[in-house]
């Protein structure tokens, strides 16, 4: 292929932007695999749940979809909270949670899966949107606004969950029931509440990452598998539990996935992250902001 | 028992099975059956690694698939007899396996698990990207009507895959019982307290990975020639990796007995819904059925049932049982 300059650059800046979008879906892992420790690999599942939601939404009503997601925060919380009291009372109390407590995220995660092909079938679903479509132009750049619009509100999005965690009474609950869980007893704080609210948070970030996933691109129930290697891979890379980190990282991961398919071909996409996986594992485990 | 009467044991009933079968004289039970042997395979293998050692492995369809591809891609080069091309396959699996494995053992087990989640896109990508092998088109092979002494070609293949059972449920109740097994057991127990023990874990690890990985390729080799028409998306299936977790889970996972009462029970009872009700409602129940298992009966069936054998009521020697209705009798 013929190296292109113009074409480096739009590789780049769609790899920035879909970092952002990136950095969003992986929020919700950044929490509760993490910080709460708790491998929550069913995660991109409830992010295609989440386009679903805003699919029937705006197919019946023709809500714009991020208010849709904005609105199912708090059923996608509930959820959370629901899921995480299963999960502590069954797996966490009883010390199971490394084998049957990823066991049981797989299932809820399959659960999910076949439930939607059951419902919805395999065929690709979109949403419609005003900015769904058009293109800004700047010199020989395209930015179409399909992928602007969910960056922006990914990016709000991390900036408030980023606030919340450190500016909160609840958020810096949450960062020290990753570092101590007794110690928060002894501060008259019940550890189990503080993560049951984080989980429930981290679900519901899933809610608004599915909305931006179903503007990007039309979404099928097993759409979600090819986010499993991408968001721990973020979420490694980015030094489990940081959220700068996780931006950083996502951006990274767009890029290289950005450019390999432009200058290789798209379905070789979803073999960047794997690498970045395996070669963060290997090389340095802790991440780039890792403490 | 020993392992060579145990192996002769198994010989025995898996002979019978196949004797039954052929009374029977429908090939449809030799299509179903392949298909729950199979899945004895893939339960059995994975239960080496994720019951023995503790570690979960969500890439069983990845190692499957690459057994069934390596297949293929023998197959394209030269006609090769199905029982070497088992051979490959467990071989192309094994190293595959031992590479995931020295890769990220190292760490956490949860790290493991997603690397083998993560894996299954991967492999699937180079597969679907793969020309020589089909691609994304996928590839035909065609199976010969009939082999010499056998009759039918399924009846052979029916043999290989009870061939495939037997060993991989020798080879686990080797393991158990050996310095081997016992090793896997710290590791489960507790990793920290067997590495400073001086048991070497990695290695252990390794072993468990790469014969875990090199049963499961074994059992996708043959596959070509059962489904006919191999594409990427049915030899990277979701039901194999589902199914190779949720029958050990709901069997039981501390023996070999757990995965193959799982396996031989989800089996059928998969193969029976397939044909009556959808299949993708059987893969529901499966689902279902793995996390009711694990919330509520974590040691799956063969745990239920030890816990009914201690828990069983001893009746008192020369009294009734008293049932709670009876009225009171003053002394």
């Amino acid at each position: 292929m013929i190296f292109s300059f113009d074409l480096l650059i739009n590789a780049i800046v769609s790899g920035i932007l879909i970092g952002a979008f990136y950095a969003a879906v992986t929020s919700g892992i950044t929490i509760s695999f993490g910080i709460l420790d708790i491998v929550n690999i069913a995660h991109p599942a409830f992010i295609i749940l989440g386009s679903y939601v805003a699919y029937i939404v705006n197919a019946t009503f023709g809500l714009d979809p991020i208010i849709t997601a904005i609105i199912a925060t708090p059923a996608f919380y509930a959820l959370g909270a629901g899921i995480y009291q299963i999960y502590y009372v069954s797996f966490e109390k009883r010390g199971e949670e490394s084998m049957r407590g990823l066991a049981f995220f797989f299932g809820l995660m399959f659960i999910t899966e076949v439930t939607l092909v059951l419902y919805f079938g395999v065929d690709y679903r979109y949403v419609e949107a005003p900015y769904i479509g058009p293109t800004l132009h700047f010199a020989s750049l395209d930015i179409p606004l399909r992928i602007l619009v969910p960056c922006l509100v990914s990016l709000l999005l991390i900036t408030v969950l980023q606030l919340m965690l450190t500016r909160t009474f609840i958020g810096r609950a949450i960062m020290a029931v990753a570092q101590d869980q007794l110690a928060l007893k002894l501060m008259a704080i019940d550890p189990i509440r503080i993560k049951r609210i984080a989980f429930g948070i981290s679900i519901a970030s899933a809610s608004l990452a599915g909305a931006f996933l179903i503007i990007i691109q039309p979404v099928e129930p097993s759409v979600g598998r090819e986010y499993i290697g991408r968001v721990f891979a973020i979420c490694v890379l980015g030094g489990m539990g940081s959220l700068p980190g996780t931006v950083i990282a996502a951006m990274l991961v767009g890029i290289v996935e950005s450019l390999t398919s432009t200058f290789y071909g798209p379905s070789w996409a979803p073999a960047v992250s794997f690498g970045f996986l395996l070669l963060t594992l290997a090389v340095r485990p802790a991440g780039l902001l890792g403490r | 028992m020993r392992s060579g009467l145990f192996l002769l044991v198994c010989l025995i009933v898996g002979g019978s099975v196949f004797a039954v079968a052929l009374e029977l004289g429908n090939d449809y039970y030799f299509f179903a059956g392949y298909v729950v042997l199979q899945y004895i395979v893939l339960a059995t293998a994975w239960n080496i690694l994720g019951g023995y050692c503790g570690y979960v492995n969500f890439g069983s369809a990845a190692f499957f698939a690459l057994g069934a591809y390596s297949t293929v891609a023998v197959h394209r080069l030269a006609p090769v007899p199905i029982p070497v091309l088992v051979a490959i396959g467990g071989v192309v699996s094994g190293v595959v396996g031992f590479g995931m494995g020295y890769l990220t053992l190292r760490l956490r087990g949860a790290f493991f698990a997603i690397a083998t989640l993560a894996l299954a896109v991967v492999l699937q990508t180079l597969i679907v990207n793969w020309d020589f092998v089909g691609g994304s088109r996928g590839a035909y092979i065609v199976r010969p009507e009939s082999i010499a002494p056998f009759g039918s070609y399924i009846r052979y293949l029916f043999l290989i895959m009870m061939l495939l059972a037997v060993g991989s449920i020798t080879v686990a109740r080797l393991i158990e019982r050996s310095r081997l097994g016992y090793g896997f057991a710290t590791i489960r127990d507790d990793e920290q307290a067997a590495e400073a023990s001086g048991v070497p874990t990695l290695r252990l690890k390794l072993i468990a990975t790469t014969i875990s990985g090199a049963l499961m390729g074994c059992a996708g080799a043959p596959f070509p020639y059962y489904i006919g028409y191999l594409q990427p998306s049915s030899a990277f299936g979701l039901d194999y990796a589902v199914n190779s977790i949720a029958m050990p889970l709901i069997g039981g996972t501390t023996s070999w007995v757990g995965p193959l009462i799982g396996a031989i029970l989800l089996g059928s009872l998969q193969q029976i819904a397939t044909v009556t009700i959808s299949s993708a409602v059987n893969l529901l129940i499966v689902g279902f059925l793995l996390v009711g298992f694990v919330i509520v009966a974590p040691n799956g069936i063969i745990g239920l049932v030890q816990k009914y054998i201690r828990h069983r009521p001893v009746e008192p020697v020369g009294r009734r049982p008293v049932s709670a209705d009876a009225p009171e009798v003053a002394p």
